[in-house]
């Protein structure tokens, strides 16, 4: 155990690409955590996913003992927290965790969106915090315009930022000083009271399974002991307890103040909810920690398997990504037009994308993702409440009363030439301007969005028109009524279950032509003329007719022909399984996928 | 125990004195090489045919190419004699030659050699057009080799290129209408197709030339159809007229049919009942191939495969329904060993594409353009 004033908890709060994780593996290299040799690229960002996309998504932590100048060893827990605002509360989770933040910022771009929501969460959790300046040794590093950023835009104190570059190495030593002198060590917490710890993250682990994260408030954690999940009363025995220096390596016991993990008879991740309260199974707390939100998926979208015959293994997949991911949830689906599949919740659409890529890269999986939706609530004519997540669930007009739809608070910064363009993509976007400030050179804007209108492409557009250096953050703010209705695309007459959504009816025209417009170009071309349309109830709203296949027949065929149009038609054979059959009309499955992706607003 | 049915032999003569830009065959500049050893290897051939297969007679014989009016009368004439001395024609056979209007003054040779009929490629009347097509003669040449074929007594068939760049409706009416007015029994007229890999396919990549679009060539070929039949000269296939049933082609019919037919002289395709198995052959394609193969095994075939009934059902409804006269489906349903989609044939003829009776799918003057997505559709469905 160890004696509370050493210790440091703390996180790093940066916008992606600003070098968070260079600076960590600095932390680790410079105090002796790994050798060289075991230091691979980025040690905390574990998945090829993260270490790609250079983003967290799973909390995790590392402990440093750390030999000051002062002469004394303090152990410093570093907190990486996921830098995405999907993973909002498991960040908050894990600033709650936290006495204190670094606050990275590059010193030749400045402050981000995402820093921003980021900075404001660890300071409503009482974080001291300190500035980094890091890539100063750029020769676009402007330090002082930075800092003087920091002062306006977030109102710290920055005249004692830690000037850094993570990548060569500058200033690191400085940063651990700070951090043992200006970062607070955990406040109270009494070892001979009864346990009570926080459950930060929880992962799956394939030697040690379920691995909980933990930071001890009061009490002692130690292996064999019968412990208790408040949020589901689960009683486990504790197995392992241990710290990771980055290597997961058993301690003796956690004391208050100390993170570390555990690991006991849990079967699933889904088990351990993170800012769940762990207590004694016996003579334990009855009051839990504050702040314990249970998961609540936000963006919702069907996934299929592109050939029906791989549905089993797409089960057995999503299976084994939920045993690591609790906050993804999945349930069977079944569509008249790709088949069966599953309707799956995330927490956002960066979830929503990473789990599509796991599943297709670590499993191999081919898919087809359906248009994201959000959840809606629908009151109906009897008074109850509907909550609709799939347009095929939508019930008939005349049973609904109103539909309401989560709205966000979006925060966007900008070099001033895009904002015109933004401003046009946001008023489209149904948004509503909050306010609009200068933070340097750079505009911010807050909106009010409808997210529905967010999951559909506004992010890749917002890239776009801002050739990708507006920064986007927004938090989930409120339901509030809208005029929505569901659009049918009807090809051929005939409905398309796959490709109906939910839209604002001062939208919908719009929405259905861009639709209309993008099948006609990806359904080829028939024996017989085939009508697509998109319909509101029966009232179409946009139509495109596939003309019929005029010519197609060879001029020549004669017997050295024969050969060659059989092999054609043996391919075509193959083409087959790739289309799905809808009354009349085949549609290939790639026109499925362009169609739902609708990039090209 | 009746006479196993007559084939047919088609022989592949691979050279051209020059290569025509929108040409795929399989055919080469002939750069002094020995006509006598090719003809000698093509005999060989059809005799190590006849080891495999057994006495037959043959009903038609399709000497095509290339051009095979490069060989003299005299070398046609051996050609022929060496063949009939392995598969001795029946009396009424058909004995076809494609020729070059440049060789017209060959072709009463070519009668008295044994031929029956002349396919002669014309492919215009108009000389900015022939020039356009690569080829060596003129209109004038052209209407001469006709003239000529007939007057040799032979059957005669002209083939013509339409649907050609920039070509308009009415300048096409009026060249398909002198066509009709020369003495020819036959014409077989043909859509240019832009073929990949030919100086056509390069041209119309870098813009020189662009064919008409789908839907004025659609257009040009109804014009086709209502100025061939006012003239007494109907379709019997796709791209085929004939003035009445005895001067279509027997030996193309046969292709359309699936009757068999031997595949001899480089490149050429057959399709031959090798132990009671339908076998499509290939020959070799280069000519120096094909004599080393002829020399080591007999047969100039390097690639056999054997058809399953399925197969065999696609590729005689995919030939079959080219006919006017349509395609008896039973038979082809007891090859694939199940009905075709009666609710696709419905369909298809509720839009006018076919009409279904006597047993027969016959594709509908209307549906001949898309007659190879019709028969797609067969053959995907069920």
């Amino acid at each position: 155990m160890i004696s509370r004033d050493k210790i440091r908890n703390f996180s790093i709060v940066a916008h992606i690409d600003h070098g968070k994780s260079t600076l960590s593996d600095r932390l680790i290299q410079l105090t002796g955590g790994l050798t060289a040799r075991e230091m691979t690229e980025q040690v905390l960002d574990n998945m090829d996913i993260e270490r790609e996309r250079g983003i967290t998504i799973k909390a995790q932590t590392v402990r440093l003992d750390y030999k000051a100048k002062d002469g004394e060893t303090y152990v410093l827990n570093l907190m990486d927290t996921p830098g995405h605002v999907d993973f909002a509360y498991e960040v908050s989770r894990s600033l709650a965790a936290c006495e204190g933040a670094l606050l990275v910022v590059d010193a030749s771009q400045g402050v981000e969106a995402q820093t921003l929501a980021n900075v404001y969460q660890a300071l409503d959790n009482n974080l001291e915090i300190v500035p980094v300046l890091n890539k100063i040794d750029l020769p676009a590093a402007e330090p002082d315009r930075v800092r003087a950023q920091i002062e306006d835009v977030i109102g710290l104190d920055a005249s004692q930022a830690v000037m850094i570059s993570a990548k060569t190495g500058i200033g690191i030593e400085e940063v651990l000083e700070a951090i043992v002198t200006r970062l607070p060590p955990p406040k109270e917490g009494d070892p001979a009271k009864p346990l009570k710890a926080m459950l930060v993250d929880a992962w799956y682990d394939q030697y040690m399974g379920v691995v909980v994260l933990v930071r001890v408030i009061d009490g002692v954690l130690k292996r064999g002991m019968r412990i208790k999940m408040m949020a589901t009363d689960a009683v486990y025995g504790v197995e392992k307890v241990g710290a990771f220096t980055p290597k997961a390596t058993d301690v003796e016991a956690l004391g208050p103040g100390e993170i570390g993990f555990i690991t006991g008879a849990i079967k699933e991740v889904a088990d351990a909810r993170v800012g769940d309260t762990i207590t004694l199974e016996k003579g334990g707390v009855t009051q839990a920690l504050p702040g314990f939100k249970p998961v609540q998926p936000v963006v919702f979208c069907g996934l299929f398997p592109v050939d029906a015959a791989n549905f089993e293994d797409l089960r057995a997949a999503m299976g084994k990504l939920r045993l690591n991911d609790a906050s993804f949830s999945y349930e069977m689906e079944t569509s008249a037009a790709l088949g069966f599949g599953f309707r799956c919740g995330f927490l956002g659409l960066l979830h929503l994308e990473i789990i599509q890529e796991r599943l297709t890269r670590e499993f191999n999986l081919d898919l087809i993702a359906t248009a994201p939706s959000v959840v809606y609530h629908v009151k109906l004519t009897d008074g109850s409440i509907l909550e609709m997540h799939n347009p095929a669930d939508m019930p008939d007009a005349v049973r609904v009363d109103t539909i309401a739809e989560p709205w966000i608070k979006a925060t966007i910064l900008t070099p001033d030439e895009y904002l015109g363009s933004i401003l046009k993509l946001c008023q489209e976007r149904r948004g509503v301007q909050r306010d609009l400030s200068y933070v340097g050179a750079r505009a911010m804007l807050v909106y009010d969005l409808p997210l529905n209108e967010v999951v559909f492409d506004f992010y890749d557009r917002l890239k776009s028109v801002s050739k990708g250096y507006a920064s986007f953050d927004y938090a989930i703010e409120e339901y509030r009524e809208g005029d929505l209705v569901k659009m049918s695309i009807l090809v051929n007459e005939e409905p398309v279950d796959a490709l109906s959504m939910l839209v604002h009816r001062a939208r919908a025209e719009m929405r259905g032509r861009a639709m209309c417009e993008k099948l006609k170009e990806l359904i080829p071309q028939h024996l017989f003329k085939i009508p697509i349309q998109a319909a509101i109830g029966g009232r179409v709203i946009a139509r495109e007719t596939i003309s019929a296949l005029r010519k197609d027949v060879t001029a020549k065929c004669y017997g050295g022909d024969a050969s060659r149009k059989r092999k054609l038609l043996d391919k075509q054979k193959e083409g087959k399984k790739r289309m799905r059959q809808f009354g009349k009309v085949e549609i290939p499955q790639e026109a499925f996928i362009a169609a739902l992706k609708m990039d090209a607003d | 125990m009746s006479a196993p049915a007559p084939l047919s032999i088609y022989v592949h003569w691979p050279y051209c004195a020059r290569i025509c830009p929108y040409c795929d065959f399989n055919v080469y500049r002939p750069r002094g090489a020995d006509a006598d050893a090719l003809i000698a290897a093509i005999l060989a051939d059809a005799q190590a045919h006849r080891d495999r297969l057994g006495a037959r007679a043959a009903a038609t014989v399709f000497l095509g190419g290339g051009t095979p009016s490069l060989l003299t009368p005299a070398q046609i004439a051996r050609l022929l004699s060496g063949l009939d001395a392995v598969f001795p024609r029946s009396d009424d056979a058909e004995v076809t030659l494609e020729a070059n209007p440049d060789d017209a003054a060959q072709f009463a040779g070519y009668g008295d050699a044994g031929v029956t009929r002349l396919s002669v490629g014309v492919q215009s009347l108009r000389d900015e057009a022939l020039a356009a097509l690569g080829r060596t003669h003129d209109a004038a040449a052209a209407r001469a080799a006709v003239e000529a074929a007939a007057a040799a007594g032979l059957r005669t068939s002209i083939d013509l290129i339409y649907a050609r760049p920039d070509q308009t409706a009415a300048a096409w009416a009026a060249e398909l209408r002198e066509a009709l007015a020369l003495p020819a029994e036959h014409l077989s007229l043909y859509q240019l197709t832009i073929e990949a890999g030919t100086a056509f396919e390069r041209a119309v990549r870098r813009g020189r030339i662009s064919p008409p679009p789908s839907e004025a060539a659609a257009a040009l070929y109804d014009l086709t159809q209502e100025i061939c039949e006012a003239a007494g000269a109907p379709a019997y296939e796709v791209s085929n007229h004939a003035r009445g049933a005895a001067a279509q082609s027997r030996h193309n019919r046969a292709y359309w049919e699936g009757a068999e037919w031997l595949g001899l002289g480089p490149g050429a395709h057959g399709r031959v009942a090798l132990a009671g198995v339908r076998t499509a052959t290939v020959a070799a394609r280069a000519p120096r191939d094909y004599a080393a193969a002829v020399a080591a095994q007999g047969v100039g075939w390097v690639e056999t495969e054997s058809l399953s009934p399925e197969d065999e059902a696609d590729e005689r409804l995919m030939m079959g329904v080219r006919l006017v006269e349509g395609v008896a489906l039973a038979p082809l349903e007891q090859l694939r060993g199940c009905a075709f989609d009666a609710a696709l044939i419905a369909r298809l003829e509720g839009e006018g594409l076919v009409t279904m009776a006597d047993g027969r799918l016959r594709v509908t003057r209307a549906g001949r353009l898309v007659t190879d997505g019709v028969a797609r559709a067969l053959c995907l469905a069920g």
